[in-house]
């Protein structure tokens, strides 16, 4: 059988300018495997991102997502088809509560109108509690239920991140595209998150993409993994591979890593 | 006391008035940070609808078929006009929505001409006994009216995905992108919710007094109410409003027998004095943020 690929990357070129952010960038992540994108600050991991969920439209190159072609396509049609993400710094409606955060990802799957809204027609209000539902199976799943009605600005740093993964997976997605999900949380927390996204791919199946810089956890987790340095990539190959590659090495992890992992 | 509660009356029945335009005034910033200055045109092309519309239809059938044009106009003047400004200057766009005012104005006035038309309200000046006081069908109408409009936004923007699409755009574009809204139905839709408020606006205004080229002159005084309320709180747009109407209606009645030095008519400049006040005191308005840019 053969591996069907939910994304494919071909020969990606973004510039700003004269300075080039992402530049002959091809990879492709298959149905429910974990691709990690690794590589030192400003290698254009985010960048990669951004043109996948549409916010910047590279000069060349081709994008394909399920059958689509995603370049052109505005960010929110991009969403509608399946594609969410989580932002390295937290993104979230601050002023709203976990609930309406997550609704907020439900966007998507409610059809109805202003017009039945207004007169809250059966339709309006059959989609809302189908949807609510659906929201009510996440904050189940992410173990969020003591927090639900307050405001995520409130909430603590870890909780606000797993909140964020909520949303994203309010959608419903068919492809997940993580932004450092574990950035500035203490070890704890990293352990909780890994174990949610373990528990994405295992009992969701959702094929993710993740940037982190937090190696232990790229090589614990990911399937396979491309490393980018000045938006080159340099190798892609499983996390044994890329820890044995002397370039890698030298761009990214260091000497000292190798000894400890070797 | 029958003085009293005649002048409350009239102050927030005039105030309702104000709520309404201060309503779409906050609507539109809260979604694109522009203030629209083509609320008193809308304003004065609904009314003019109305008084055209009403002797065809009746008048409620008039008002409603009014507010939806008057939506439905907005709507295209946010999608042809103001589309291809979005990312400009907001002052840019602010002068913009100024020329659309104007226009719009013009060509309705056509329409005016020399006359004073009349809407066809079945209310006119007659009064009914209120608590007491024989006060004008009309306010209590207003008051009435936007109570119930009010209460519909509320619960719209609290409990549909629409509204809550709105709040998010509000708050953040780039992100609401990401979770699949359109953010440009959104402006639209901002606009329409406007033009349609504006309308319903016109035609109070117009009830027992009909329409002429002067009318849109009450419009600005949304400005002091949102001011009043604060650029971006709903609420405040609301309270503002009925503020300002009450200011006035009191100032109007009261204000000869206690302030005579202030000479006649201060109940007009009673509502711009108020907005000073709060501006020494909360520059950003009673429920406004604190960092909010000004024009």
């Amino acid at each position: 059988m053969a591996v069907v690929n939910v994304l494919e990357v071909i020969d990606i070129r973004l510039a700003f300018e004269g300075v080039i952010a992402v530049d002959g960038v091809s990879f492709e992540v298959g149905e429910s495997e974990l691709f990690a994108i690794i590589g030192p600050n400003g290698a254009g991991k985010t960048s990669i991102f951004n043109v996948l969920s549409g916010v910047y439209r590279p000069q060349q190159g081709t994008v394909r997502f399920n059958g689509d072609d995603l370049i052109g396509r505005r960010p929110h049609r991009i969403a509608a088809l399946g594609l969410s993400r989580t932002f390295q710094n937290i993104e979230l409606f601050s002023h709203l509560t976990v609930v309406d955060n997550l609704m907020l990802g439900r966007h998507n799957h409610m059809r109805y109108g202003p017009l039945s809204a207004f007169l809250w027609l059966g339709r309006a209000r059959s989609e809302e509690l189908k949807n609510r539902s659906a929201v009510e199976d996440v904050i189940d799943f992410l173990e969020l239920e003591q927090w639900r009605r307050f405001p995520v600005g409130l909430l603590p740093y870890g909780v606000q991140k797993r909140v964020e993964l909520g949303r994203a997976l309010a959608m419903d997605p068919r492809l997940l595209l993580l932004d450092e999900p574990v950035a500035g949380m203490n070890v704890e927390e990293t352990e909780d998150m890994a174990r949610f996204i373990l528990d994405v791919r295992e009992e969701l199946n959702i094929p993710m993409i993740m940037v982190e810089h937090d190696m232990g956890l790229v090589m614990d987790l990911a399937d396979r993994v491309m490393v980018m340095d000045f938006g080159r990539p340099i190798r892609t190959g499983t996390p044994a591979e890329v820890q044995a590659d002397p370039d890698v090495i030298r761009a990214y992890l260091g000497e000292q890593h190798r000894s400890v992992t070797t | 006391m029958d003085e009293f509660l005649q002048s409350l009356i009239r102050g927030l029945g005039t105030g309702s008035i104000y709520s309404l335009l201060a309503l779409g005034f906050v609507i539109i910033y809260k979604s694109t940070q522009v203030i629209s200055f083509a609320q008193p045109a809308f304003m004065l092309a609904g009314a003019v609808l109305v008084s055209y519309l009403a002797p065809v239809v009746s008048f409620f059938g008039a008002v409603l078929v009014a507010a939806v044009v008057i939506a439905v106009l907005a709507l295209g003047v946010e999608r042809t006009v103001l589309r291809p400004m979005v990312g400009k200057p907001v002052f840019v766009v602010a002068i913009i929505t100024i020329g659309v005012d104007v226009v719009v104005r013009v060509v309705t006035n056509a329409f005016i001409g020399l006359d004073v038309r009349q809407v066809g309200d079945p209310w006119g000046l007659t009064t009914m006994s209120f608590l007491g006081a024989e006060v004008q069908q009309r306010y209590l109408v207003m008051i009435g009216t936007t109570a119930v409009v009010t209460t519909a936004l509320f619960l719209f923007f609290r409990y549909s995905r629409i509204g809550l699409a709105m709040r998010a755009v509000a708050y953040d574009q780039e992100v609401a992108l990401a979770q699949g809204i359109s953010v440009g139905s959104v402006f639209a839709l901002s606009w329409a919710l406007a033009g349609g408020l504006a309308a319903l606006a016109g035609v109070f205004v117009a009830t027992g007094a009909g329409v002429d080229q002067q009318l849109w002159i009450v419009a600005l005084k949304a400005l002091p109410a949102i001011i009043l309320g604060g650029l971006e709180s709903l609420g405040g747009a609301v309270v503002g409003g009925l503020a300002v109407g009450i200011v006035e209606s009191f100032f109007g009645t009261y204000q000869g027998d206690f302030a005579p030095w202030l000479g006649p008519n201060f109940a007009l400049v009673a509502p711009y004095a108020l907005m000073l006040l709060v501006l020494l005191v909360r520059p950003y308005g009673l429920f406004g943020k604190k960092e909010v840019e000004r024009l």
